[in-house]
């Protein structure tokens, strides 16, 4: 029996289709796998269905009968639930509080009757496969368990379609062990589920059907078994198989030559919990060195672990034959890293500045004199980049936010190159810009590569992973599982080393 | 999803236009309104007057504009006024100097300890400073013996009452600091640096930006600027009075701060901006109570006055 169907939905937001005619059915008792790249649509979509936001066409048809959730309550009473991430109860209250908020059993004075709530919490916890003492707070408590007390929450109000999003992400794998035969058992009691999770063998070990988004769009739906992994990646990814490489897309050159020169960089074992698993790699001056990946796997905290913005467990980055001791940005940056980060709103621009005190922002002591700004330099070096790197603005005074994303993408850019950097970490440095200035940027890793710079670019565009970088580092849930180079480094041997794990 | 931001921006020019300017223009407003109503509001005796008694807040005010542009707030700096006041009469026996100094010394101490906890412990600003409003009044009530003292130093006495030319020390060292503080917001390192912390944390972080550093500076500043108020309201009260000078005045500061345009989300110091607004609110005050409007409803037209200052103000933010 479908419980829910999702039919031609689409959602438009001011210069985004984030939605485009988006189909989606699950049955009771089926666990059904959301999977798609960073925007594609999977949380608007969920967002859809939760009432947050208000489809623009399209049909929902919960339990055979149209609907249209005008805000998270009505979905929740309806019997949608969804699980986050980050699990979003309420710390500081107790976990039986938490499992039974806002329908809180009463006595005859109206009053919470605590001993009944408190009874009931545990009975209905140890359903979950867990025994502790539910008067205890909510945080003192660990992830899994949190994780499981919002999972009995969601089935305890009678849910009958339970959205999952990334529930694993926080968990250590015993956790997970016990999160997934809650899920068997309810979806065995009939009830449907979406499960979005980047984590491939999360899926193929629970989810029967899969529905890939990208771009907004369903670009495939179907039965989970006997879908390949590969087949499986280069749906979400948007790569076809049998696709020949095409040559001279992007604005890359072949190769930058001196592939057997010392090593600049060498991390090694660089490891952090839940995140990273003792990575090692090394990259060389003139060398485009890539970060492939899946959404999740690591790339861009090991690019933050390496500049010391992701405080370690354990594990050693060298430069230069020099290994650094207490990494920190401001280090790193000494030593002649520099970074740019994959959220450029939130860890690059200075909103409120203009552009030039954006561009040396990072520059600024060494233009300084006794701690006074001094502007004859600082107007030559701003000119000097904003020329090289074509930054559209009317002056260099003009705010930086009111410039378009590729804009501001070169005048981060600019803030790094103009410290004369030895290695340059970018983290998907032209997404979200428009293909001018992509093609640009490109190029300019090139041009940069060959001039000496030792490069690591991270890129969930395969192809430009393939045509910009000369060595590939393909991680998974935070492992290093191959490292690819020269003529290895194709379309479908990343792939294929994302989907299996062993190309070395 | 990526929007393209240049499309985004739909700010309306005319509050932005209110939000920068608005300030000088409510102080214009309220000066011709008195030279037109008011009977000798615009003699120089009163304008004399007016710039004596907000010359204080103006020199409290600048240290909280830099620490809100931090993204923070120092709400001890009124308990830092009366440690200072508490401290000055202990060393006045060794001269002028040296008891200025130890107040000053009293106030960076308390500004390292306020930025210490912020930058390192990681408190809220919010929190940080509570302590020290809390407990520096105590201290200083501790430290004076729990007395008011009576100032005869002529050198401290003369800088409550003197003048150079006509302008009172008061309202000459008040204009001093305000140009020297918006040379440091607009062309130091240091004011760049604190602003761009202000403006996004996480950025200046990863661009290599000495924070810790910058933010205890900050607080150190704003506390030497509140022991330096604290010494001259001594001066005009002639006495050390630690359970009076700079009660609310963390209130008065933060107004003149908030009215002046600084957004309290950080990001952007508004040096002038400040002045104006710490001499708004002097003037709106002085107004109602030339035409024998009670102090309460002077309160109230402030507390409107601020509500739109920050509406305006939150303008700015909606990106």
């Amino acid at each position: 029996m479908t419980v829910l169907e999702i039919r031609d939905v689409s959602k438009r937001f001011p210069g985004v289709l984030a939605l485009d005619q988006v189909s989606l059915s699950v049955e009771a008792g089926e666990v059904h796998a959301l999977v798609g790249e960073n925007g594609a649509g999977k949380s608007t979509l969920i967002k859809v269905l939760t009432g947050v936001y208000q489809a623009d066409s399209g049909e929902i048809r919960y339990q055979g009968e149209p609907v249209a959730f005008g805000r998270p309550l009505d979905a929740q009473l309806a019997g949608i639930s969804t699980i986050y991430q980050e699990v979003n109860l309420v710390p500081l209250m107790s976990v039986a509080r938490n499992l039974f908020l806002g329908r809180e059993p009463r006595n005859r004075l109206g009053l919470i009757d605590v001993r009944r709530m408190n009874r009931e919490a545990t009975a209905t916890l140890r359903r979950f496969g867990i025994t502790l003492d539910v008067a205890r707070s909510l945080r003192s408590i660990g992830l899994g368990a949190q994780q499981m007390v919002a999972l009995a929450r969601a089935v305890a109000i009678d849910a009958k379609v339970l959205i999952m999003d990334e529930p694993t992400s926080s968990l250590e794998p015993r956790e997970v062990a016990t999160l997934f035969q809650v899920v068997r058992d309810l979806s065995a009691q009939g009830i449907a589920i979406i499960y979005v999770s980047h984590r491939l063998d999360e899926l193929y070990a629970l989810c029967q059907n899969v529905t890939v988004l990208r771009d907004g769009r369903v670009v495939h739906s179907g039965p989970l078994e006997g879908l390949g992994r590969l087949p499986l990646i280069s749906h979400m990814l948007g790569r076809d198989l049998a696709e020949v490489r095409r040559e001279g897309l992007t604005s890359f050159s072949d190769t930058h030559g001196t592939v057997d020169s010392e090593p600049l960089l060498q991390a090694e074992g660089l490891t952090k919990r839940h995140l990273l698993h003792d990575i090692s790699f090394a990259v060389r001056p003139g060398e485009v060195t890539g970060l492939g990946g899946l959404l999740g796997s690591g790339r861009s905290e090991t690019a933050k672990a390496v500049i010391g913005a992701l405080p370690l467990d354990g594990g050693s980055v060298t430069i230069g034959g020099k290994r650094l001791r207490h990494l920190s940005p401001k280090v790193a940056i000494r030593h002649g890293m520099a970074m740019l980060p994959e959220d450029r709103k939130a860890e690059g621009i200075i909103p409120d500045l203009s552009v030039r005190e954006n561009i040396v922002l990072a520059a600024m002591p060494r233009l300084a004199r006794a701690g006074v700004v001094t502007r004859g330099q600082q107007d030559r070096i701003v000119d000097t980049f904003m020329k090289r790197l074509r930054i559209k603005a009317s002056s260099p005074e003009q705010r930086v936010s009111e410039l378009s994303g590729g804009n501001q993408q070169k005048v981060l850019l600019a803030r790094w190159l103009c410290l004369n950097p030895r290695l340059l970490l970018l983290d998907e440095p032209t997404r979200g810009i428009d293909v001018g200035a992509k093609a640009e940027v490109q190029s300019l890793i090139d041009e940069l590569a060959r001039d000496g710079l030792a490069v690591v670019l991270i890129s969930s565009d395969l192809e430009e992973l393939v045509e910009g970088a000369d060595r590939v580092v393909v991680l998974r849930a935070g492992t290093v599982v191959g490292e690819l180079t020269g003529d290895d480094v194709s379309e479908q041997s990343i792939m294929k080393a994302l989907a299996t794990g062993d190309s070395k | 999803m990526t929007v393209d931001s240049a499309t985004v921006q739909r700010r309306v020019v005319p509050a932005r236009l209110v939000q920068d300017y608005g300030v000088y223009a409510a102080v214009a407003v309220l000066l011709l309104f008195n030279a037109a109503f008011t009977d000798n509001f615009m003699q120089l005796d009163n304008l004399r007057t007016q710039l004596v008694q907000v010359a204080p807040v103006v020199i409290v005010a600048l240290g909280m504009a830099l620490v809100i542009g931090t993204e923070g707030v120092d709400l001890s700096v009124g308990s830092v006024m009366a440690l200072a006041a508490a401290v000055i009469p202990l060393y006045l026996g060794f001269g002028f100097w040296p008891a200025v100094l130890m107040a000053l010394l009293a106030g960076a101490a308390a500004g390292l300890l306020n930025g210490s906890l912020v930058a390192f412990v990681g408190l809220q600003p919010i929190v940080a400073t509570l302590a020290l409003l809390v407990a520096g009044r105590g201290l200083a009530l501790v430290v004076a013996g729990g007395q008011l003292k009576q100032i005869h130093n002529a050198e401290l006495l003369g800088l409550g009452d003197d003048d150079v030319a006509g302008v009172p020390y008061l309202v000459l060292i008040a204009a001093v600091l305000a140009i020297i503080v918006g040379f440091v917001v607009h062309r130091t390192t240091y004011g760049r640096q604190l602003v761009a912390i202000g403006g996004n944390r996480s950025a200046a972080q990863l661009a290599g930006l000495p924070v810790k550093r910058v933010l205890i500076i900050t607080y150190v500043v704003s506390g030497v600027l509140a022991a330096l108020a604290g010494v001259l309201a001594t001066a005009r009260l002639t006495a050390s009075d630690p359970s009076a000078i700079g009660n609310l005045f963390e209130l008065s500061a933060i107004t003149a701060v908030v009215v002046g345009g600084t957004p309290l989300s950080g990001g952007r110091v508004r040096v002038l901006g400040t002045v104006a607004g710490a001499l708004l609110m002097q003037l709106l005050r002085a107004t109602m109570i030339k035409h024998n409007l009670s102090d309460s409803t002077a309160q109230m037209t402030q507390a409107v006055i601020i509500i739109v200052a920050v509406y305006l103000a939150r303008e700015r933010r909606t990106r």
